[in-house]
This record gives C-alpha cells, structure tokens and sequence, in this order.
C-alpha cells in the first residue's frame, strides 16, 4: 500500500509519518506539498501530520484547510480514501469540516507534551482494526489546543454512532477526569466521520511507533491501516 | 574613498560616549578612519565593539581556554557554531547562548528570540536542528516577579522551540536570591550534519552578489547588543523594552528549509544569520573572515517600517534574516528554492575586493570602512583587566561547616529538600516543552538526554548542562572545574563518552575587579578540567553586567556537554529496575555541606569550601563506569548532587515502576546530604556484583555496598521509612503548589 504525507509550510512532524510509514511499518510512502492540487492515483491513505502550519497563528489550521491540496483531500475523502490527522492534521480536518467540532485552547491555557493513556472506544475501524475492543494504548500528547468541543447534538450523534474511536483514560482505562488532559469533552481524544473513513486525533501515534523511544503503542494504528487496505 | 561621506548628524566624542564607547576607543575609530566617522559609521563601530560582540574584555582569557583538537572540525569561534566530527561522515554543531537581559525585560520575547538566535546559528552551518536544551536561573520561587519571569521565559521557549519544531529535551533550572532583579536565560542548540555539506560564514568570491533571505528590517532590537546587553540593570532599563526583537517561529521554518536547500544545491558561497547587530556584524565578518570588502545599497533592503535611517537599518536586529553569498550565475537556482519556501531573498550587494564596507542609502556613501577594524581578532578592542580576589571568599572560607556535616539528620529536613524548587521535579516547566518532535528522543528526563541519530543507525548523543553557581561563588576556579565535570559525569550516567563542551559565561561587570577575578579563575578552572577529560571548548558566549543595583549574579559559567553513544542499546537510565537489585555507590564517602542546599535551608546563606573536586578521581570514575555500562553490568545509574545521597535515592525510586529500596548511609546530615563531587549510585542485579567489583578494583575506585531494590518501601535505615507513591507526590507537586500560591 501507500501512504501519501502532506507538508505544509510549519509542518514540523511531517518527516515522522514518513518514518513511521515507511522505516517502522515497512510501507511505501510519498511526501506530499501543499501547493500541489492533484493526489497520486496510487495513495491508499493521506496522512496529514502534526506541527504548525502557517504559524497557527490565526485559529490552529484555519490557514491550512485553504491551501491548494486541501481541495483535492476532501475529494479524496469523499470518494472514500483513507484520510488520517494528527494533531494540528486533526485541527486542520475540523477546519475542513471533514469532522465535525474544533479544537479549544487547553483549559489550563498551557501547551502540553506528555504520555496519556487512550481506551480504544472502536475497533472496527479501518485505523483500529487489529486492536483490541477497551485496549489502553499509551501514546504522547503535544499540543497547545486539544480541547475538543462540539454542540451538545454533535456529541449525541458521535456517542451514538460509535464515532469515538479514543478517548483519555488512565493506565486501568478508566476515563476520569484527572486522565483529561486537556479538558475535552467526554474525554474525546480521537474521533471518526460517519462514513469511517476519515480519522481525528490529537494524540501522536507516529511518536511511539519505534520500540527504541521506549514504546510503540503508536504502530498498531499504522497497521490497522495497512491491514485494512491489504485485505481490502 | 574621497568622496564626501554623508551623515544625518555631525558626530562628536559625545555621541561616540552616548553610543557606549569610551574616549580611548572614539580616538581610535579616528586614527582607523583618518577623519571624523559619520553617524552610521559611529553606530556600526558602537555596536561591533560592543562587549556583546567584540569580546573585548573576555578574549584575552578565552583563548586560554582548549579551543582546539580531538574530535573538532573547525576551532571555536571561527564559525557559528562548534563542529565534532562523529564519524560515518556526519558532524554535530552546538551551541549555547544566552538571552538574559532581553528576557528580563520581556520575557516571553527575550527567551523565544535566545531559542531562534541560537537555532539560526546551527543552522546557518548547514545542520539542521535536532535538539534544544536550555539553562535558567531565577530568584527565589515566592515572589511574584520570579513567577511572572518563570512563566513568561517557559512560554517564550515553548511557542518558539514547538513551533519550529525541534525537541527541547534537557536543562536544568535553579532558584537564588542572586539571580531575583536578573535571570538567566542560556538556550542550547544541537545539529547534525553531513561534513561534505558544511557552509562557511565567509564572503568569498569577490564580485559575487549578497542576498538577504527571511523576515524584512524593523526597528526591532537597536542597539540591543550595545546598550541593552552590555550594561547592568537600573532604574533606565525597564524603558528599554523596544531594544527587545520580536520572534517568529513559523518565518524561522520556512527560513531553516530554505537554507538547508541552498546548501544542499550548492549555490551558496557563503551565509551567516543575523542576530546582535544585524546587517552590521553580518556583513563586517563575513568580509573579515574572506579578506574581502562589500558594496551594500541599504535602499534594497525590504523595511517594515518608511523613513529608516542608514543607522537604523545597519543597527536594526529583526529576527530571522540571514545574509547569503551566492556563487555567480546561481541566482535562479537560489530564487527558485526560496519561492518555493515563500521566503523573501532580496539582492542586496556584492562581495568587493578592496576589504571595505561600503554602505550606501538614498544615492549616498553613508559608510566607508575596513571590514577587519570592526571584528574580533581585527581591529575590535581587547582589553586587560584588573582583578582583586573578592574580599567575601575571605569569609566564607573560613565557615565551618564540620558541625553541620556531624549534626544528626532531621526527617522533616529531607522532606523539605525534596520539596524544595532546587531539588523538586520540574515537571510544570518541561511538560510545556515538545520534547519529542523529530521521533529521536530516547530520553530526556535522567541525567543526560539522548538523542538518536536516524543518519547513523544505533548510534546516539548524550546531552546535559551544568552549572552549580553557588560552587563557582565560593570558588571560582574549583567551581568551573565541578561545573565540567559534573556536566561530563552526567553524560556517562547514560553511557556516553564525554566528547566537547560549549559554554555560556554568565557573569557581572568586568570593570569590577572582583568580578573579573571570578571570570579569570572560572576560565582556568574550565579550562584545566576540559584539557584533562579531553573535551575541548567549541565555543559558546560571554555574557557580562549581569548584576542590577544591589549585587552581581554568582558567577554562572554554564556548560553544555556533547557526549556520543555507540550503541545505543547500552544507554542506561536513572531509575530503579528491578525489585532485589544490590545498589552500589562509587566514588567516595567524603560529606561535605559546603555550598550544599542543605546548609541554605539551615541558615539561608550560601557559604562554606566549595566540595573538593579532584579530577583524577573523576576520570577513574568514568572511565570504570563506562566500561560497566559497556559490559552491561548496571540496571541503573545516577549521579549525586544537591540534596546528596538521600536525594539521589529518592530520584532513583521516583523515576521508577513504584520501586523503592532499603539502604543504610549512616545518619549524620553530612552522610545523607553531603553534596560532594565524584559519586554516581549504580544498581544491579545480584549476578553482576562480582564483575562490578573488579571493575572498580581495576580503575581504582572506591564503591559502597548501600543496599537493596525493594518493591514500593524506601527506607533508610536508622532514619526514614516511607513509600514510592509518597516520595512522588511530594517531589512533583511542589513547585505547582508553590507557583499557585499567591
């Protein structure tokens, strides 16, 4: 299979979904530009990946969502590809509206960078085929604005539709609020758009794909992926 | 050359005095010239001369110092950075700075332009960042100038390291009341790169043109070098907020891709960044440095700002500009790179052969001068200074701490240490930091940080900085030599070998003799323990007048430790591993408290001998603990220092799986928290005590039999008996509650 990378201008964890692709899952991967307006026929999955396009100094990925390719990875969505974002990707898909809410500032206004614990909510997911139904994957956070937010109908529909593929929890998979570490609601970490094709996280999974940084809770959502297309 | 020059304003011995140079200097400006400079001319020679850049009352000392040798590829100060070869072709570059007057001032701004400072640094040689470290120093923790400080200079470092997208991943942070009017902010900044694809901050190739890359020109930052950072703080400075630069971490990006691209397609001659003196210092080193000259027509230069003056232009400081020579005929290709990156790249000048600036604005000569007059190493002053040795040493050498040291420990007393923001995690500052960007951080929370290298499959870095100021106050020349090798100490804790240091000389005012003494003695201190262990300076900085009214900061010379691991599945960590573990300290069993936090606390003063360091005893040391790591003998490794051994233990069960241990370290507070030199503790596994032992035999070192691993206790016998989970919860809630309090 292939994945397809996008860099934007201030993308800076670009490089580590190659390397995660490629060098840790062992997959084709092609680097994808901003300006570029058509996608590879062959990409199975667009990665777009963790940083701070444009500065973020607007709203995070309000810029982003208008750069030339956005306009093919929504196309790209709607025909059914793979589309998974992480990070400042996520907050650039809400912007796109390829899923539905936003990302607030952390309620401690602070940016933080350290392990959570996420419990797999969906594991029927192209992103989350191979894991186990209430797994707990340990993968790093990084952010200044992962608090997720959405109307009161929103978040019945994602609840209701199984939408919520992760959600903060402590090591036991409790979902406390002393394991939110952002103040998002329902502790929602991640989330999927109705079709289940399109993956938000905050979290970041290409951190912990390489059992040298001391965890690789991170692979199994690289390998769901490429499960699902291998076996498609 | 005979033409008239032109300037706004008719320049008198006055105006050279307000520009911050002395009458001695002004009356060479005028022999170098032959006439009267102009304004634009007196500002280029007030800031280039300025302590900031010219190093005029610290070269004499530095070039004491190791500068060359071993592993380095270039000698210090002739780049931007220091360069260590590290085999397999690949260098690193690193670098440390510091920021401390600006982020007194405004510390949001002052620390997120030290971040971007030092970064272009790196990467103006070609490397492209992979690590950040930073030192900080600030008053006492209960005031609200301190908290205001702290959370503004984490922040700043934060928006710029995140956003650029390099990992922080070490430092350390200290808290006294010295540094309350004037912290410290020293940032660090390591790269790597390929040694064939190396660029040079030289203007070579005489009638190639001269580009400016990045951000436009403001009126950001004049004279930020010359008054702001070469003069001590008083009731003026708080009016100085403008000498202050803006940063902008996404234009740095941009900047850093676009950079490494025009050196990886070759069409760079030659490119240094701007930081202190902007175009001045960038244009009059680069032509010094290739013994050439340049025409530069400022009306090219893209303003933020209408109606700047050739002076303001020359002296502004925005961020995030650099100046580039491109080869003849390369032009396109380096215009192409830089739309592709959306980064301005405007011509600017050329590259002359008769080794002068030539400035001009508006259709007029407003500068005509030898490029080498300005720089260091040319025609830039060097002074001689005087130096007394200070008469508080007198006092507090003569302090007895004996009776401390025998005095039988306190419980409450090591709950207060743990407690204490010297000692106590820093979690609420490092969590605020990215430190894992780039996927190469193996560890950035024990005594070292390593980063792996993806260009060299299974091998690594190590990194720390060091500097225990209250040491280099009570001895200068011992304290700089504690502050090496407790620096290099670290980076064998991980299993790496000392290679090169950077250093950051954070001191008072030099025309004060006993603060120059302090400089002098820190250097030959530095200097001694750097040539034994073999790591030699790569450069670094010199930041004087770090004192406000009332006193001078300690003397503060900060290291910055390249280590290199050559198998990074040897690299060991800090915590405790394994329940039944033997647990052994190596070193010595000497328990002084002078200088300690100990003594602090007891009587709120720092005073007593600096601990003995003997360096010697700390190479055996490395050298017997490497080969164990080498030999996978120890669990796990970690250094004393403040807080002694007591402290060092706790840290160990801390950073554990809830992992504690039962030892036995005698009960004085000598014994527990004695903060001498040259001692790490070690566990491991029953089966490795033997090989353990005739390691330590073999080098020539002492080791202590104290204790065991157990699972969840920590107890030290005869003295205090407690758990893991509650040695966590003290040691990381204490500085979030004590930020919180009002």
């Amino acid at each position: 299979m292939k994945f397809g990378v996008i860099t934007f201008p201030g993308s800076n964890c670009d490089h580590d979904a190659i390397f995660a692709t490629q060098t840790c899952l062992g997959e084709e991967v092609v680097n994808l530009w901003h300006k570029d307006t058509q996608i590879p026929n062959d990409i199975d999955c667009i990665v777009i990946p963790g940083g701070f396009s444009y500065g973020d100094y607007l709203r995070c990925g309000a810029i982003a969502r208008f750069s030339p390719i956005m306009k093919s990875v929504v196309g790209f969505a709607n025909r059914g590809g793979l589309v998974i974002g992480i990070c400042n990707g996520f907050q650039i898909l809400t912007e796109a509206q390829l899923l539905p809410g936003v990302l607030l500032r952390n309620t401690n206004m602070r940016f933080v960078c350290k392990d959570v614990w996420l419990r797999v909510e969906n594991t029927t997911t192209p992103f989350s085929n191979l894991i186990e139904k209430n797994a707990v994957l340990r993968i790093p956070i990084a952010h200044g604005e992962g608090n997720y937010f959405a109307d009161a109908d929103t978040i019945k529909r994602l609840e209701d539709n199984n939408q919520i593929v992760f959600r903060y929890s402590n090591e036991q998979g409790e979902i406390t609020d002393m394991a939110n570490p952002n103040g998002s609601i329902n502790n929602i970490a991640g989330i999927i758009n109705e079709k289940g094709n399109v993956l938000g996280m905050m979290p970041h999974p290409e951190r912990y794909s390489d059992e040298i940084l001391g965890c690789d809770d991170g692979l199994i959502i690289f390998k769901s992926i490429a499960n699902y297309i291998h076996s498609k | 050359m005979n033409k008239k020059l032109y300037s706004e304003i008719e320049v008198s011995l006055e105006t050279a005095l307000e520009l911050g140079l002395t009458e001695n200097e002004y009356n060479k400006i005028l022999e170098i010239l032959g006439r009267t400079p102009t304004y634009t001319e007196i500002g280029i020679f007030s800031v280039m001369w300025s302590e900031h850049c010219s190093y005029k009352n610290s070269i004499k000392q530095l070039k004491t110092l190791p500068r060359s040798g071993g592993r380095l590829l270039v000698s210090a100060g002739e780049e931007n950075a220091g360069l260590v070869d590290i085999g397999g072709g690949y260098a690193i570059a690193f670098k440390i700075e510091s920021h401390n007057h600006p982020s007194a001032i405004e510390p949001f701004q002052g620390a997120a332009t030290g971040v971007g400072g030092i970064l272009r640094d790196i990467f103006t040689m070609g490397a492209r960042p992979i690590a950040a470290l930073n030192s900080l120093r600030f008053g006492e923790l209960d005031n609200n100038r301190t908290k205001y400080l702290l959370s503004g200079v984490v922040s700043g470092i934060s928006h710029y390291g995140n956003s650029f997208g390099v990992p922080t991943v070490g430092g350390e942070i200290y808290f006294d009341a010295c540094y309350q009017d004037n912290p410290l902010v020293n940032a660090m900044a390591v790269g790597i790169v390929d040694v064939r694809k190396t660029a040079s901050a030289a203007a070579r190739g005489v009638g190639n043109p001269v580009f400016i890359l990045g951000s436009s020109t403001g009126r950001d930052g004049i004279h930020g070098a010359s008054l702001l950072a070469s003069r001590e703080f008083d009731e003026k400075t708080e009016g100085m907020r403008p000498t202050v630069q803006v940063g902008d971490p996404f234009a740095e990006k941009l900047l850093l891709e676009a950079t490494l691209e025009l050196i990886e397609a070759n069409v760079i001659a030659g490119i240094q960044d701007m930081g202190a003196a902007g175009i001045s210092c960038s244009t009059s080193e680069m032509s010094a440095k290739a013994n050439t000259g340049m025409d530069i027509d400022l009306d090219k230069v893209p303003l933020r700002e209408d109606n700047m003056s050739a002076y303001e232009i020359m002296l502004s400081e925005s961020q995030e500009r650099m100046l580039a020579v491109i080869h003849k005929g390369k032009e396109e290709i380096a215009r192409k790179i830089c739309e592709k990156w959306d980064v301005p790249f405007t011509h600017i000048g050329f590259v002359t052969d008769n080794g002068f600036l030539n400035i001009q604005r508006h259709g007029k000569q407003v500068a005509w001068i030898p490029a080498e007059s300005l720089v260091l190493g040319g025609g830039a002053p060097q002074y001689d200074r005087e130096w007394k040795r200070p008469e508080y040493l007198g006092e507090t050498e003569s302090f007895d701490s004996s009776k401390f040291e025998q005095e039988k420990a306190d419980t409450n007393d090591f709950w207060k240490l743990l407690a204490s923001p010297n000692i106590a995690s820093k979690r609420w500052v490092f969590e605020q930091y990215d430190s894992q960007v780039r996927t190469n951080t193996v560890s950035s929370k024990g005594d070292a940080a390593v980063v792996r290298l993806k260009e060299l499959p299974g091998k690594a870095i190590a990194l720390a900085t060091d500097c225990n100021s209250r040491y280099t106050y009570l001895n200068p020349y011992s304290g700089a030599m504690s502050a090496v090798c407790e620096a290099a100490r670290n980076v064998v804790c991980v299993g790496a070998k000392p290679v090169a240091i950077t250093n950051c000389l954070n001191f008072g005012n030099p025309y004060d003799p006993e603060v120059y003494y302090q400089f002098k003695e820190a250097i030959r201190g530095m200097g001694d323990a750097c040539r034994r262990l073999d790591t030699p300076v790569t450069g670094g900085n010199v930041s004087f007048h770090n004192e406000s009214q009332n006193h001078a900061i300690f003397p503060t010379p900060t290291i910055g430790m390249l280590g290199i691991i050559d198998d990074i599945s040897k690299v060991v960590s800090m915590d405790f591993k394994q329940e039944g573990d033997f647990i052994f300290l190596i070193g010595n069993k000497r328990c002084e408290l002078g200088g300690s936090e100990y003594l602090k606390m007891k009587i709120g003063e720092i005073t007593g001998k600096a601990p003995i360091i003997d360096i010697e005893e700390e190479i055996a040391l490395h050298n017997a603990v490497l080969e164990m790591i080498d030999n996978r003998l120890l669990s796990s490794v970690h250094d004393t220092s403040e807080g002694g051994l007591a402290v060092c233990l706790a840290e160990k069960a801390i950073a554990s799986v809830r992992l504690g241990c039962r030892v036995n370290l005698g009960c004085s507070a000598g014994e527990l928290f004695g903060e001498s030199q040259s001692r790490i503790v070690v566990s491991m596994s029953p089966d490795k005590v033997n090989d353990f032992i005739n390691t330590c035999d073999k080098f020539g070192v002492n080791y202590y039999q104290l204790g065991k691993v157990c699972h969840n206790d920590f107890i030290i016998e005869n003295f205090l008996e407690t758990s893991y989970s509650e040695l966590k919860q003290v040691f990381e809630q204490s500085i979030e509650e004590l930020l919180s309090r009002k």
